[in-house]
Formats: C-alpha cells, structure tokens, sequence
C-alpha cells in the first residue's frame, strides 16, 4: 500500500520536501508540526495573522450560533478538542499511544460533578444520590472539600496530573512502551469505570452524578448561562493550545519528539526518556482533566459510561482524524468529529458507530496525515504547480542557499 | 598495563597516569556464548584508538558495555578511575562518554540545527528545556562548521546523504564535549573524499579528547590510526602500533586463516591486503 503522503512535507521554512518514497517508508512518524499557531521560519505573520483570525472566530461563537442547544454542543466540542490536544502532545509529539485519556477526563469531570452536585443540594446537605442509595449521615470526607468551587477546578486538573505522573514514571522507568503501553492505559481505563460503579455510595454509580441546576452561582435556566459556560470552554482550549505550542515549539519539545523517533538514542545524548514522556504524559492529563471540568456544566451529567474504554478510543480517533503531531490537527479533527456525530447521529441515531469506525479506518489506511496532511499536501503540490519558489523533490545534493540567517541572541 | 608509548610530562604524572578508559576481565555473555571473553583494555587521554577485528569479533559489544547498552556479565568498566559499571546510559554520557552507532542515528523529524541543538542542552534541567531556542548559540555555530553542515542547517536531518549524516552524528558528539568519543565505524559507507575528512578531524581531535574508533576499513586504519587493538572471538589477539599489529603471526593467521576459508564470502577483502603490504616492508 503506497498511499500518497505528500501530507508529510513541512511547509514551514521552504524547505525541500522529502522524496516521496522516503516519506512513505515511515508515515508513521510525522514530521516537524506546520504550526500553524507557533509559526516558525519563513512567514510569522502569516501564522500570527491566522491564530488572530482563529481566537477571533472562537469567541465569536455565542454571536454566529444563536440556537442555545447548538451553542452548548459547540462548547462541548470546545472541550474535546482541549482532550485532543493532550492526546497529540502524547501520541503525536511523544509516541505514547493512550487508550485511556478518559480515566482523566472523568477524574476532571467528577471533580467538577461533585461541587455542582453540592452546589445544588446547598451547604451541609447530601446529594439526592446518597441520601438514596447510602447510609452516610453526613457528608463523606472525600466530598467535604468540594464545597468550595477553587477546589474542585484545582483538584479537576492536579489529580489528573499526579495519577498520570506517577504511573508514567513507574512504567516508564521500566521501559513499557509501544502497545505494551497502549493496553495498560487501556487497562486502567476499564479499572476507573470498575471504580466507579462499584463505589456506588460515592459515586452514584451507573447513574453518574446529575441534576446540576445552580453552575458557579447561577441558575442553569438563567438566559446568558450558555454563552457564559461557551466562554469558559473558549478560554480554556486557549489556555491548552498556548500551553502545548509552547511545550511543542521549546527544546523540550523538540527532546519528546526525538524521544518519540528514537528512545534509545535519546539516552546516549545524556537524556532520560522516563523523564521526557512522564512530563508529556502528566501535561496531557491535565489537559483532559481541564476538559472534565468544564463538560460537566455543560452537558450536565458526569456518568461511568462517559469515560470508559470505547470514548477513550474515540479521543485517539480525533487526532487520527485531525493529523497527528500537529496542534491544529488535533483540535479540528476533535471538532470535525464531534459535529460530524452529533449531525450523524441526529439523522440516523444507529448508524454513527459504524459509521465511525469505517472513517477510522479510512484515515489510517488511507489518509495517515488526517485533514492536516490533505491541506499540507494541496498546499505543496499548490505552490509546486504555481512554480514559485524553487520547490525540488530530489534533495541528494546538498543546496548552497539559504545560509544560517538566525543570529545568537 | 598500559599501551601509551610516550612517557607522562613531568607534573603531570597523576594525570596521565589514570587511564580515561580502564576494562578490567570483562565477560558478556549472551544466553551462555560468550561475545566479550575476558577483555582487558586501557586507553590513555588524548590517544586515538582503533579498535578492529572480523566480523563478531565483540567490537560492538565492547562499546555497548562501555556506554550501559548491555551489562556485564563480569568484570568492571573504569572510566578515568571511577567504576561506571551497570550505571544507565544517560548517566554514563553525564560522566562524559559520547558515542556514535554503526547505523548514523540522527532525529530526521529535526533540522541539523535542532539535532546539535539538542545535543548541546543534555546538561540543562527541564524547566531550562521548557524555553524555545533562539538563534544558533556559539557552541553550536562552531561545531557547525567543523562538520561541513552550514548550509544545510535548518533543513531536516531526515533529508541528508548518509555521509552528511554520519557527521551530523559526530557533530552531536562534539557538541557535548565528551572526555572520550567512542565510534563504530564512521566512515562505513563514505566516498573517499569524505572518509579523508573524517580521518583528519579525527585526528584533530585527538588529544583534546580521546577517542575509539572501531573500523574495518584498513586504508583508513593505516592513515590515521595510532594504537590498534585487535579483537577475536571475545578476546584481545594483539595491541600495539599499527607497525607491530601488522606483523603480529596471530593476526596473521587470524586474518589470512579466515580469507583462505571464506573467500567467496568477500567479507574481509581488505583485510589480507593490511598483512600482504605489512609483508612487503612497505
Ligand atoms: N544482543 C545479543 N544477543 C545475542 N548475541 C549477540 C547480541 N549482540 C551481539 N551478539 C553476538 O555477539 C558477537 C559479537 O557481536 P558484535 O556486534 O560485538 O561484533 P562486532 O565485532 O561489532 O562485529 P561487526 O564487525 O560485524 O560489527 C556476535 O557473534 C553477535 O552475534
Ligand atoms: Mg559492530
């Protein structure tokens, strides 16, 4: 199968595309990010033109979507698109194929579950589950300090990152990597739903916890709730893609994206990989953890279901979808995703999964680069038909242009 | 028992006399076959040491344990008299061991810059990484040119010739400004002109740090090679100058034995012509 993956180019700095061949013998490994929002090399402006354009165009959003239902989903989307870009961080930039991103987006999203759950029964009271379904009298200690909403949304992001550290480090320290990896996320995946419907006094089980009509001191009818909790979605995905083109475009960014491609070699520059993927598999979590936090007011349930294995696979379809080991990829395939259910499944309420899985398929079969590495690719061939800058395919001898540029700073 | 000819300068005696590099009765042994069979081996600062032998003869194996890749299964590694035995590789660069592999390795997704660029931070701690790089700092623009790579510096590594990759590799190496350079063969592979250029900053190098180059190629070794250490079958056959290398009988019969018995195999073709040319007095 010898897919056209001219997706893999880097149009950053006019840089001669790699021969086709080449590219195909490892489509695996995408390239440097075209970076769209971290501009490097040749047109900064352009880049900075278009992240404007894009933060312009998100916080918009309550101004161009007036029906309130589609304005929620959006925001919804807003925040699967903040998972998509820790899942990329991971995976894309760091090789490390995580199946169980949802154990943090439902460590997030509980935290955030259980202050609304309190925030609506009122202070000293029990949520309606566990006067149900327990024998606690008072509230349980784990619950107490969710009263306060500061402490939900650091727990929502802290807890996050400490599980995901601490068992990166242990697996990474033993070199557990590649589907090894893969399978013991997943695994953890199943043993957090487990926990959550086996703890059912605390949790409320299979139910989820529900029912959240008063969100951060106003009512959930109130009109301007949606935009307010759009809003915080918007600045919340801001926050995560600064963060991550950040992290992308520092050294370290570049150390995880050669950890990625060669872990071994890493370690004979002086660097530890255990380190490296810990940081990248901490920050993802938090990441989805952040998203956790803002879903569960949006879409107003936080249940076992939400954050098992199967939603778990379909944030890795979002990347895959997007173009894996670009920011911009991650978040639109997230967002392509998302809408394209939601339309599917509206029609014809059977059939998304299907559905799903087929265009999963597709994309790895066919379309390695995702929506990313399309665009990359008529852009290229664009600019190569055009004729403008001297655009060659074979590189073998080396080309005495372009000098270093870039002075000592 | 040291190989070093000359005679330490006066002053600088407990200096010269650590040897960078010490193997003490190493042993690795894989599932019972033993590739490394009680190696003892001492290079002194400042020396270029080439390291040769057939093919299996446990070259490889021999850096491998030195840089942490593979254990020992007896026996110590010294590096300037402080037992780095069993430490992990990362730790074993720290102490200031770089080394290249026999495949050039260098991180395709990045430009040459960014590879050197990586190189050169391995000291820094994470909050240090977590900064964007700015321009191409001094100790990388000088190295940069030493490898020949100026014009190729913000293209990606993945898009260079092999040659231009094998020096990308020893320019990473340079960077780090490791007390000793071990090399598996980096010159396999290059044309002539390029292989002229890597023997003469080899040797440029020598002194400054201290380097071991494992080779096959025996015009090369005649070039520039100033203590050879023979290897066969997990052991030390010879060591000495290159001279007394070549008119060593056991090298002699190892050599000339192996080329009668696997002469369609062209493994060593080179080889018999380093004792034929010894033979003619030269
Ligand atoms: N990980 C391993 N497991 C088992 N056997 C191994 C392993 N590594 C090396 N060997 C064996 O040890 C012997 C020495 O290998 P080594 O790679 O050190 O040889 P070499 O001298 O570098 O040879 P070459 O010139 O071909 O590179 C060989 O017989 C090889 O098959
Ligand atoms: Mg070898």
């Amino acid at each position: 199968m010898t897919a056209p993956t001219t997706s893999s180019g880097d149009i950053d700095a006019g840089i001669p595309p790699e021969s086709p061949a080449a590219r195909d013998a490892r489509w695996g490994r995408p390239r440097t990010p075209m970076s769209l929002l971290g501009p490097r090399g040749a047109s900064p402006w352009v880049g900075r033109l278009v992240f404007v354009a894009a933060v312009v165009l998100l916080f918009a959003g309550p101004e161009l979507i007036a029906d309130p239902t589609r304005l929620r989903q959006w925001a919804e989307y807003l925040c699967y698109a903040m998972i998509a870009v820790g899942v990329d961080l991971a995976w894309g930039y760091g090789g490390m194929l995580v199946l169980g991103q949802g154990v943090f987006f439902g460590l997030g999203a509980y935290a955030m579950g259980m202050h609304l759950s309190l925030e609506q029964t009122g202070p000293g009271q029990l949520p309606q589950f566990m006067s149900l379904y327990s024998d606690y009298s008072e509230l349980p200690l784990l619950w107490r300090p969710f009263e306060h909403l500061w402490f939900a949304a650091a727990a929502a992001v802290v807890v996050p990152v400490l599980v995901a550290a601490a068992l990166g480090w242990l697996v990474f320290r033993r070199r557990i990597r590649g589907p090894y990896f893969a399978i013991l996320t997943q695994a953890t995946a199943l043993v957090f739903w487990l926990l959550l419907v086996g703890q059912l006094q605390l949790t409320a089980g299979t139910n989820g916890l529900t029912n959240f009509s008063e969100i951060f001191g106003r009512s959930k009818y109130e009109p301007g709730t949606n935009e307010f909790l759009y809003y915080l979605a918007a600045g919340g995905l801001l926050v995560v893609v600064v963060l991550a083109s950040q992290l992308v475009r520092s050294r370290y960014g570049r150390l995880l994206i050669a950890t990625r491609d060669g872990e071994d070699r890493v370690r004979f520059l002086g660097y530890d990989p255990a380190v490296t993927k810990t940081v990248a598999f901490a920050v993802a979590a938090g990441m989805a953890g952040l998203a956790g936090a803002l879903v569960a007011p949006i879409i107003g349930i936080v249940a076992p279901n939400q954050f098992a294995v199967l939603p778990s696979i379909i944030m890795i379809v979002w990347v895959a979808v997007g173009g894996r080991g670009t920011i911009i990829g991650a978040l639109l395939g997230a967002l392509a995703v998302s809408y394209l259910k939601t339309r599917v499944s509206e029609t014809r309420p059977d059939d998304w999964q299907y559905f799903q899985g087929l265009l999963f398929v597709v994309v790895i079969a066919y379309v390695p680069g995702g929506l990313v590495g399309v665009a990359r690719g008529s852009w290229l061939r664009g600019r190569r038909l055009l004729g403008s800058r001297g655009q060659r395919g074979d590189v073998s001898p080396p080309r005495p242009t372009r000098g270093t540029t870039e002075v000592t700073a | 028992m040291s190989t070093t000819t000359e005679t330490p300068a006066p002053g600088a005696a407990e200096q010269a006399t650590t040897p960078v590099l010490a193997v003490e009765d190493l042993v690795v042994s894989f599932d019972g076959f033993r590739a490394i069979d009680g190696v003892t081996l001492e290079v002194a600062a400042g020396e270029l040491r080439f390291l040769i032998g057939p093919n299996g003869a446990g070259k490889t194996t021999l850096v491998d344990v030195v840089t942490g890749l593979t254990k020992a299964t007896e026996g110590r590694v010294l590096f300037q008299g402080t037992d780095i035995t069993g430490e992990a590789e990362h730790r074993i660069v720290r102490h200031g061991i770089g080394r290249s592999f026999q495949t050039p390795t260098v991180f395709e997704a990045l430009t040459v810059v960014e590879n050197l660029d990586l190189a050169a931070s391995f000291r820094r701690r994470l909050p240090a990484l977590l900064r964007s790089r700015r321009g191409v700092s001094d100790d990388i623009a000088a190295p940069l040119e030493r490898i020949g790579l100026q014009a190729t510096a913000d293209r990606l590594a993945g898009t260079l010739s092999h040659g231009q990759k094998q020096w990308l590799e020893i320019g990473m190496l340079l960077v780090q400004q490791p007390r000793l350079l071990l090399l598996d063969e980096p010159v396999a592979g290059m044309s002539p002109h390029e292989r002229t250029a890597t023997g003469e900053l080899l040797q440029s190098l020598a002194g400054e740090h201290t380097i071991v180059v494992i080779e096959h190629d025996m015009a090369f070794l005649r070039a520039y090679a100033q203590q050879v250490t023979v290897l066969h079958e997990g052991r030390v056959l010879s060591q000495g100058n290159v001279e007394y290398v070549q008119h060593d009988p056991a090298v002699r019969e190892v050599y000339l034995g192996r080329a009668r018995d696997e002469r369609s195999g062209g493994v060593h073709l080179d080889v018999p012509s380093l004792v034929q040319e010894g033979d003619d007095g030269r």
